[in-house]
């Protein structure tokens, strides 16, 4: 469970990394499918609670099929659309990011970012 | 476990229908998604297979108010009942915080119900969970069939096939007309709430 000032942190770093850099939706969530907080660029109507649950299970389900051929696990994943595209990342154990960003914006950077955002999530989770 | 957001708040309670094939874990849902749709603010999410049924799971959210300030979700699950698909079964199991037992009544069914609760009790141990404390309620299902003089086995039995150890709350339902759909719902939430609230207030 997350306290406030670690909700706050995570709030922050969400923003000045992923959503000021033009992503147009993050979601954090739990592996049980609950969103931890969410995000967006001000133009979104997504239903966060039906996605947050879909994407654990699709997270989850990768995470078998990983198994299932000797990996520990598939820690990235990635969905190409026409005009967005989702990124999964895994952050700790029990927690996933899900970036939605516009063809405008390259994966490279993306993935750049989230890396980013992954790395201080851990240090605000350790501390 | 229950997800407390102390920022926004809010309270979200994962709760499985769990059970046999075809036995009515999506119809209660179903029930519960039509009668309560003015209230209900999302729609309810269901990956099923070309043939209606199951493939991962059948998801509907609600909230019920607020307690002590906090908004309390209530996130209802089903999980595929088709025997093949214990790996899936497995995955919605995760996190969950309280679960619906829907048994069928049908004579035929009565060895599937069985095994499918001996599968709870091993599913929920991967997740390192035990059923005996767990919030659980029993559905008996279907019982609507036995007015129609189908073979049906009787409360008696499935209570010592399916709850003469467990000794927890059961009802008989009938998830296609709504008979007790959600006096079984109502028990699961009261029953999920008081185990998590000392996590929670």
């Amino acid at each position: 469970m997350f306290n406030q000032e670690q909700l706050n942190a995570i709030d922050t770093t969400i923003k000045s990394h992923l959503i000021d850099s033009g992503v147009e939706n993050v979601i954090y969530i739990d592996m049980a499918g609950n969103s931890i907080t969410q995000h967006d660029n001000g133009n979104s109507n997504l239903d966060y609670m039906a996605f947050a649950a879909l994407a654990a299970g699709n997270f989850a389900a990768v995470d078998a099929m990983a198994k299932l051929i000797g990996e520990s696990e598939f820690s990235l994943l990635f969905h190409k659309g026409e005009k967005s595209s989702i990124h999964f990342s895994k952050v700790t154990e029990d927690t996933i990011l899900i970036t939605m960003f516009p063809k405008s914006i390259s994966l490279g950077i993306v993935r750049l970012k989230v890396s980013k955002v992954v790395t201080e999530i851990k240090e605000i989770c350790s501390a | 476990m229950a997800l407390v957001n102390v920022k926004t708040k809010e309270v979200k309670v994962k709760i499985v229908y769990y059970g046999p094939g075809r036995g009515g874990k999506t119809t209660n849902l179903e029930y519960i998604n039509n009668t309560y749709r003015d209230q209900i603010k999302s729609e309810m999410v269901s990956l099923k297979t070309q043939d209606d049924r199951t493939l991962f799971f059948d998801f509907l959210p609600f909230d019920i108010g607020r307690i002590k300030g906090f908004k309390v979700i209530i996130q209802l699950y089903t999980v595929p009942g088709q025997v093949k698909y214990n790996a899936t079964r497995r995955l919605v199991l995760k996190g969950v915080d309280g679960i619906v037992f829907v048994a069928d009544i049908q004579k035929f069914q009565r060895k599937r119900n069985i095994e499918s609760l001996n599968q709870l009790y091993e599913n929920l141990k991967t997740h390192n969970l035990d059923l005996f404390d767990l919030p659980l309620v029993m559905q008996y299902n279907k019982v609507d069939l036995r007015n129609k003089g189908e073979d049906s086995i009787p409360t008696k039995i499935l209570q010592q096939d399916l709850n003469s150890v467990l000794r927890v709350p059961a009802f008989e339902a009938s998830a296609l007309g709504g008979g007790n759909v959600m006096k079984t719902l109502k028990k699961i939430i009261s029953m999920t709430l008081a185990s998590i609230q000392d996590q929670l207030f």
